[in-house]
């Protein structure tokens, strides 16, 4: 049988699925058990013991010095920002979506705008941010906003422009105009994408709100790893890794449970 | 047919395992007696000779005088620096006497200062915009610094100063790198950095500056630190590096116009500019100097206070019940903190040899 006509069995496929995990943890855990044999301080790559204390520490216990639960503390403030910066970036990302792909008069303006301002690195300009948003929240926010809107903009054009002419045609001939076209044939369409778009977008958010908190901030999940990393503390950074990546998967999961539960008729069509 | 799949798959795993295990064992264990070093540094007036002891090949002739090979490496991130030190990449790396005890000390790394080669004395600075300001009037006030480097250091040292403690002032972390940029914006009152930094913000209008090191002579100091067990089982390394480092600073000494031109320009600005820097660094620029400093008591006094402030952020390790948590010694035989667990050394006996003109 040729190689791309074989598929796994059920047993196998499970099995195939959880092979790479095991082979890292596997490589990572050797690795950190032969460099604590050598010296059993070692902070490069601790032990899941070391990792479990820090979680405690992290979690469950106040902080020494603040008297806060610094996980939670930073989880909040993190996910206020991306939260902040999403639903700003979404709404802004529609609207000029929709405007520069229903309207040509419009989209000869902005679409040329948005397809250059989609490819300048907002980290690259960061000190013209400062000065125009200034240092706190708001820069963080607008570091991530400034970063997913345009390249949501460019995709909801473009989702825009692919449907069929003939539902303009016929829409305009049963008495729709501009305004009606957009809310009620338009919208429900890209409303949908919008949700497939953000969802592709997060790990992109995720990368600008760590760096915004790495830059300057008294809180955050990104602001933490920076601060932790200047003594080395990776019994600290990898279980806030894995806290990122399940926070960022929950949020995955949530979008498309949204986009299943409002669009049900898009499933179909989904990439 | 499903026993051949399997079997192909039991194959495949074992390959992956044997890639993960070569992997995971290729990360360095430290060796006995060898004969190639790798040596870090970093931006900051201090070290920047040690870029000169590289590029003008000095540390080649001093190399090749004890029949070894040391690769001098520049690295862009202070913070990286240290941990690759402490990870093992390096034999040896320039640092603060702060951070070599916060990062490769707690991590477990013996360390000796080997070139205890100048401490700040003016180059790191607290700055405020305004006139007429005082430390007192930090109260209140958010001050932007990287938190949990020398330069927070300086700041609860300075509160200390004027009856003020770092609770009563909010500290905002940002880095090195964006400080300036962040110290132009309306948001920023305050702020504490080093060189070259502290000269651009100095620069500014209506800035003054209300600390610095000055203020605090030999409390920040820039050491180039060696891993103890390499340096005991290869004690060339620490000759020729030291043997180097003095030839540089007698060059710096007489004002040889080329090596301070070239180290000038290898951190990036003119020689007036890092003649400036020059002097908010105090140079030892003879092993006597740097001997007299080693081996007086206020050495000990000083790293007394640094690990009882590193303590106090929680950097001497979870498991620290005190700032004694850590041993450490000092020439002459004495020690500080728990002796048990000695893992800071400053040690003398190649500045005696380069005094003695043993090296």
């Amino acid at each position: 049988m040729r190689f791309i006509n074989r598929h796994p069995g059920r047993g196998n496929q499970l099995l195939l699925a959880l092979l790479p995990f095991i082979l890292l943890l596997a490589a990572y855990f050797s690795g950190s058990a032969a460099r604590l044999q050598d010296n059993s301080d070692d902070k490069l790559l601790p032990s899941a013991a070391q990792m479990a204390a820090a979680i405690d520490r992290a979690a469950f216990r106040e902080d020494r010095r603040s008297g806060e639960y610094i996980l939670w503390n930073d989880t909040a403030a993190s996910l206020a920002r991306l939260g902040m910066g999403l639903g700003i970036a979404a709404c802004a990302g529609l609207a000029l979506g929709i405007i520069s792909g229903a309207f040509p008069l419009l989209r000869a303006g902005l679409s040329p705008f948005l397809a250059v301002a989609s490819m300048i690195p907002p980290l690259a300009i960061l000190p013209i941010l400062f000065i125009v948003f200034g240092l706190d929240e708001l820069s963080k926010v607008m570091l991530i906003v400034i970063g997913i809107t345009p390249i949501l903009a460019r995709d909801l054009e473009q989702k825009a422009r692919e449907i069929p002419r003939e539902l303009f045609v016929k829409a305009q001939t049963l008495g729709a105009n501009s305004w009606t076209l957009v809310l009620r044939m338009m919208l429900p369409q890209l409303c949908c994408r919008l949700f497939i778009s953000l969802r592709l977008m997060l790990g992109p958010a995720w990368l600008f709100l760590i760096s915004a908190e790495a830059i300057s901030a008294t809180a955050g999940l990104g602001y933490r790893i920076f601060l932790v990393r200047r003594y080395l503390a990776m019994d600290t950074i990898l279980p806030y890794v894995a806290w990122i990546t399940l926070l960022a998967w929950l949020m995955d999961y949530l979008l498309r449970q949204i986009n299943r539960r409002c669009f049900p008729w898009s499933e179909g069509a989904e990439t | 047919m499903q026993n051949n799949r399997l079997s192909r798959l039991a194959a495949r795993v074992t390959t992956l395992c044997a890639i993960g295990c070569l992997v995971a064992f290729s990360l360095p264990a430290v060796g006995e007696s060898k004969k190639s070093f790798n040596v870090c540094w970093t931006i900051y007036a201090g070290w920047v000779p040690w870029g000169y002891v590289d590029s003008s090949g000095i540390i080649d002739k001093w190399a090749r005088k004890y029949g070894i090979d040391i690769r001098i490496t520049q690295i862009n991130d202070v913070g990286e620096a240290l941990n690759q030190y402490a990870a093992g990449k390096f034999d040896a790396c320039s640092m603060t006497n702060m951070d070599a005890l916060i990062v490769p000390v707690v991590g477990g790394v013996d360390t000796t200062a080997l070139v205890v080669g100048s401490y700040s004395d003016g180059g790191d600075g607290v700055v405020i915009k305004g006139k007429g300001k005082t430390l007192k009037d930090l109260k209140g006030m958010s001050v932007y610094l990287p938190e949990l480097t020398v330069s927070h250091y300086l700041l609860a040292r300075g509160l200390e100063t004027a009856g003020l403690r770092e609770r009563d002032v909010k500290v905002v972390n940002t880095s090195d790198a964006d400080l300036v940029a962040a110290y132009d914006t309306g948001n920023v009152l305050a702020a504490v950095a080093w060189n070259p930094q502290l000269m651009t913000l100095k620069a500014r209008p209506d800035t003054m500056e209300i600390f610095n090191s000055h203020q605090i002579p030999g409390e920040i100091i820039d050491i180039m630190v060696a891993n103890t067990r390499v340096l005991k089982d290869n004690p060339a390394l620490g000759k020729a590096l030291t043997g180097a480092w003095y030839e540089v600073m007698a060059m710096i000494k007489a004002g040889n116009a080329e090596a301070l031109e070239a180290m000038a320009k290898s951190s990036g600005t003119d020689l007036a500019s890092y003649r400036a820097q020059l002097k908010n660094t105090h140079l030892f620029h003879t092993p006597q100097e740097n001997l007299v400093f080693v081996t007086s008591p206020d050495l000990i006094k000083t790293m007394r206070r640094v690990a009882q402030f590193s303590f106090e952020k929680g950097l001497l390790g979870e498991g620290a019940k005190n700032a004694e948590a850590i041993g450490m010694s000092f020439p002459g035989g004495v020690t500080l903190g728990d002796k048990k667990r000695i893992l800071f050394r400053f040690d003398d006996a190649f500045i005696r040899m380069a005094i003695k003109g043993g090296l």
